[in-house]
């Protein structure tokens, strides 16, 4: 009899919904229905059992094709392009868990490696701002049960995380927002009039690339200062109107998306986004959250925190000694400037998600790709190593966006003898183990040539 | 009517492309959902476009044709957007602004119609770029 299993995490987006209901067959393996997940989610736990699922490692042939190899060779190889290169990257881990993450950072230690994870082309932005201005944050379940003003500024959550709304934000009934919906003012802010702002009680629709005069603007009249006639397309009546709103809320979240950390600006229209949230605590309670995108983008920013000091962007080329500097060891910027050699790519599709000019710089040297499915990364690989899908064959512990650790479980088997993450990390740590206790036996490592240590 | 406009471009995901984009980027579904591009109805005119014409947009590195397509989701004259995904990587810029971030949203671009051209797919696109498309295999 097909069997039920409750409380599912979703391995989609930064929601991280954990009430979805799977119901698997009767041998365990194959997913029959998939209940309150999104449309996005729902297509993760069906494709899982797709045909077109690849079973072995592929490596590249000289005539262009792939051949299937094993785990084993699939292993060595990728030891032996960390091993041998000067400066590899490895980039991704917005769809693992944090046991991969961990797991890969030994790797890229052992290596001296730069690791970083997609928040390098999506909030890092966030991070800078954070780092210099703090972060007046708050869990999702108090938005749900406080909050009776929330902005979206920048996010679309209708398309990119189609559960927020209904479970955090504007539909549900808290503790203390019995009504729901009518007990709140939205506010969405966007160039674009998205379907976020359908629901919308207030829609602004600010200026493409003006978001920090609009907020310099409500900063300034919340303290009660002039304000232009019109900033960024926007009139000073409704400037003023909505910084009443804020004023008088009882509690308050703002929720921004890439149309801050996008444009021009970056990490200047977090900067005062955050500001803004500051100010508004003189008033009411105010609180800001960065609407991160993959269900465990946050984590390897706690995972790496924890190993580190640093949540992404992480220069390990001088093994345990790390260092950070977003611009310099960031994925793109060292693709675009050719300072690696070798570039792995897991759990994301850099070649599908990177400005080609970048692609095209990495695929200069060996590229591998670790990932469940066929992308774009994989189908211009140099090796395609495929694993478990975490949240559907693979369980772990993922991070909300709101910095809430949730343990996630499987529902079904991977196919037959796929493994997980971490376990391909942990196996390619201990061949790099034996390729560094191979070159110690034959005497001095890596010497330098002479001459350049005369110079030094 | 103008022959080429210039347009600041904004990409950023869909629905559409994120359903399509887990069932596989090489499915029509994805190629539909993102080879696409969404600009406001004064924009459409001024280019002298009829609905699903072809357009090819050239940014400051690069180049791509797209469908134009009236969108759900509004825009202002001036501004356009495609969905994030292979296409519209094919024209964002990788500079940074020192911060790691490409320029995803907000970079110029111009559009005008690409009479005779045909949509790459999503494999000829990306693989082409890095000499390894062999053709529809």
């Amino acid at each position: 009899m097909p069997k039920k299993i409750e409380n599912v995490g979703c391995p989609y987006c930064g929601v991280c919904c954990d009430d979805l209901v799977v119901t698997v067959s009767d041998d365990g393996k194959k997913i029959l229905e998939v209940e309150n997940a999104c449309a996005i989610g729902n297509q993760i736990f069906h494709h899982a059992t797709g045909s077109e699922r690849v079973k072995l490692p592929r490596l590249r042939q000289p005539d262009g094709t792939y051949k299937d190899i094993s785990y084993d060779e699939a292993v060595d190889y990728a030891a032996k392009v960390l091993y041998n290169a000067k400066k590899p990257l490895i980039y991704g881990f917005g769809s693992t868990n944090c046991e991969g993450m961990a797991a890969a950072a030994k790797v890229a230690e052992r290596a001296g490696a730069v690791l970083d994870n997609c928040a390098s082309i999506c909030h890092g932005s966030s991070f800078l701002a954070i780092f210099d201005n703090g972060y007046p944050s708050c869990t999702l379940g108090e938005t749900k049960n406080r909050a009776d003003v929330i902005v979206y500024w920048g996010a679309n959550p209708a398309h990119a995380h189609p559960r927020h709304m209904s479970r955090y934000s504007i539909f549900p009934r808290g503790f203390f927002t019995g009504k729901g919906h009518k007990s709140r003012k939205i506010i969405v802010i966007d160039p674009r009039h998205t379907d976020t702002a359908q629901v919308a009680d207030i829609y602004l629709q600010v200026k493409q690339g003006h978001d920090y005069d609009l907020f310099d603007a409500f900063r300034t009249a919340a303290r009660g200062h002039e304000i232009p006639a019109e900033v960024a397309g926007i009139k000073r009546e409704k400037i003023l109107e909505v910084i009443e709103i804020m004023k008088k809320a009882r509690f308050g979240t703002i929720f921004y998306g890439m149309g801050l950390c996008h444009s021009d600006g970056r990490n200047h229209n977090v900067d005062i986004a955050i500001s803004l949230t500051r100010d508004l605590n003189d008033f009411t309670k105010w609180t800001i959250m960065a609407m991160r995108g993959h269900y465990n983008i946050t984590g390897p920013g706690a995972v790496w925190s924890w190993q580190y000091g640093f949540p992404y962007c992480l220069d390990l080329t001088k093994k345990d000694i790390a260092h950070m500097n977003p611009g310099e060891t960031s994925s793109v910027d060292l693709a675009m400037r050719d300072e690696v050699d070798a570039f792995v790519n897991i759990g994301t599709d850099a070649g599908a998600h990177f400005p080609i000019e970048a692609v095209k710089h990495l695929r200069k040297h060996p590229w591998i790709t670790i990932d469940p499915n066929i992308c774009m990364a994989s189908e211009i690989s140099d090796l395609h190593i495929p694993v478990g899908i975490v949240g559907v064959e693979v369980p772990g512990i993922v991070y909300r966006m709101d910095n809430v650790p949730i343990q996630y479980r499987k529902v079904i088997d991977p196919p037959e003898g796929v493994i997980s993450d971490e376990e391909l990390f942990e196996r390619i740590f201990k061949r790099l183990g034996e390729l560094e206790a191979e070159e110690a036996a034959k005497g001095p490592a890596k010497v330098a040539p002479v001459s350049v240590r005369a110079e030094e | 009517m103008a022959n080429r406009i210039t347009l600041n471009m904004i990409t950023q995901r869909s629905i559409e492309e994120g359903v399509a984009m887990e069932k596989g980027k090489t499915t029509p579904e994805y190629f539909e959902a993102c080879s696409i591009i969404e600009m406001h109805d004064d924009d459409v005119k001024a280019l002298g476009l009829v609905p699903n014409q072809l357009v090819r947009v050239t940014s400051e590195c690069g180049s791509v044709v797209v469908k134009v397509v009236k969108g759900r989701q509004s825009l202002y004259p001036g501004l356009a957007f495609i969905p994030q995904g292979v296409w519209a990587n094919q024209v964002v810029p990788p500079r940074t602004q020192a911060t790691g971030e490409p320029q995803y949203s907000g970079f110029p671009v111009t559009v005008e119609p690409a009479n005779g051209e045909r949509r790459k797919s999503a494999l000829e696109l990306v693989q082409g770029a890095v000499g390894m498309w062999r053709g529809d295999q």
